[in-house]
């Protein structure tokens, strides 16, 4: 079938936003900085924001590595 | 449940029969001001009349002012100020063409009414594992998820009838999600959006009679983006928009930076001489979601369309099985 790797790309995708979520709920969820009194909740948002980056970034590195992978032959040509 | 049938199947009706009755007087209209572009994939390459925001931002406006007769919650305003602030910056770049970095700030500014009106729950949440509460990052997530929506649907707006068929199946599939996970008000919200998609897909489909421009296209992706966020299904929205995102992945991917369509000097795809697309050899030509289509050999534009429309249909489903794991926690 016509364009049979895109598909398989938007499964790998789909999969990684699930994954991706799960550790964003596992590890960045439970984090609370609770002493540093009214810059509390701003270190807490910090801390998930900088870890959110990283995991997005991480998603986008496997996603260009998997793209690379996939359609290979096909930009190639 | 007869409170909910009713507005649903009276929005429904106005938006697609609004935008179903108002495009071809559009089209009459944008003719005789000679507000027309080249369809070069065309044979002879017919001149198309553009913009079709109009008449779409029309059908959206009426079917959400009704709907806030029977809902009057401040979700539908946040839905309606900045899908009309969306079209506004769309016409300003139909008219004149701005530079790369125009629309995706004046969309992000557009995003603002959500967090003034306070139209968003800042818990964002993932299917299986349940939510995550960001207060600060969610309001950047805002500030990003229009532009993104909005400049997502106008890369993907590269062939006839492929906007406004995607949109459709996407909104579509956006408005079942919304059922499933029982946020009626907002699913009910989000029908104008699908059925104006499938109206003006009637007159924008293979061959077209009408091209959206930047105003139908930032229209169809912030109010997508818009009914994302105030239904909280921002996960559920990306995946039913995956294909329009693997192009703008792809197209940043290989040009990186941010620039517009009209700015790029190597084109991907070239012509047949039976008129069929096909990819170019050009080394410096984006990578785009059709060029990667047209790697398995030439097509003709209807062709293409309707192999966009199948990932399109299967993102679709994929997100609808994402609203069903909605309900599941591990």
């Amino acid at each position: 079938m016509k364009g049979t790797p895109i598909f398989s790309f938007i499964f790998v995708m789909w999969v990684l936003i699930i994954v991706g979520g799960g550790l964003l709920i596992l590890f960045t969820a439970p984090i609370s900085i609770t002493e540093y009194g009214a810059l509390d909740s701003f270190l807490t948002s910090g801390v998930k924001a900088v870890i959110a980056i990283i995991l997005v970034t991480i998603w986008i590195y496997i996603l260009s590595k998997i793209k690379n992978w996939i359609f290979h032959k096909q930009i190639k040509h | 449940m007869l409170d909910q049938i009713i507005p649903a199947v009276l929005v429904s009706a106005i938006a697609f029969f609004l935008v179903y009755l108002i495009t071809p007087f559009l089209i009459k209209a944008l003719e005789k001001r000679n507000l027309t572009v080249k369809d070069y994939n065309r044979v002879g390459g017919a001149m198309v009349p553009r913009p079709g925001g109009p008449s779409l931002l029309i059908g959206i406006v009426v079917a959400e002012i009704i709907l806030y007769t029977f809902f009057p919650t401040i979700e539908i305003v946040a839905i309606l100020v900045t899908t009309s602030l969306a079209f506004v910056v769309g016409i300003i770049d139909d008219r004149k063409t701005l530079g790369g970095w125009f629309k995706p700030i004046a969309l992000a500014g557009c995003a603002i009414p959500i967090i003034l009106l306070g139209a968003y729950d800042s818990n964002l949440t993932f299917p299986l594992f349940g939510a995550v509460k960001i207060p600060a990052l969610y309001v950047v997530i805002i500030i990003f998820m229009i532009p993104i929506t909005g400049n997502t649907i106008n890369s993907i707006d590269v062939l006839n009838g492929v906007a406004s068929g995607f949109m459709t199946i996407a909104s579509f599939a956006l408005t079942i999600s919304l059922f499933v996970i029982q946020n009626y008000e907002i699913a009910i919200a989000s029908l104008p959006l699908g059925f104006a998609s499938l109206a003006f897909y009637k007159y924008h489909k293979f061959p077209s009679r009408i091209f959206p421009g930047d105003s139908g296209a930032l229209t169809f992706g912030a109010m997508y983006g818009v009914i994302a966020i105030v239904g909280h299904v921002e996960i559920i929205a990306a995946v039913a928009l995956l294909p329009a995102v693997i192009n703008s992945f792809l197209f940043l991917s290989s040009v990186k930076r941010i620039i517009e369509h009209r700015q790029i000097k190597s084109n991907p795809v070239a012509h047949t001489d039976d008129f069929k697309l096909m990819v170019t050899t050009d080394r410096n030509a984006p990578v785009t979601l059709v060029r990667l289509i047209l790697a398995g050999g030439p097509m003709t534009e209807k062709q293409i369309g309707s192999v966009i429309f199948r990932l399109g249909l299967f993102s679709a489903a994929l997100a609808i099985i994402t609203a069903f794991m909605m309900g599941i926690k591990i």
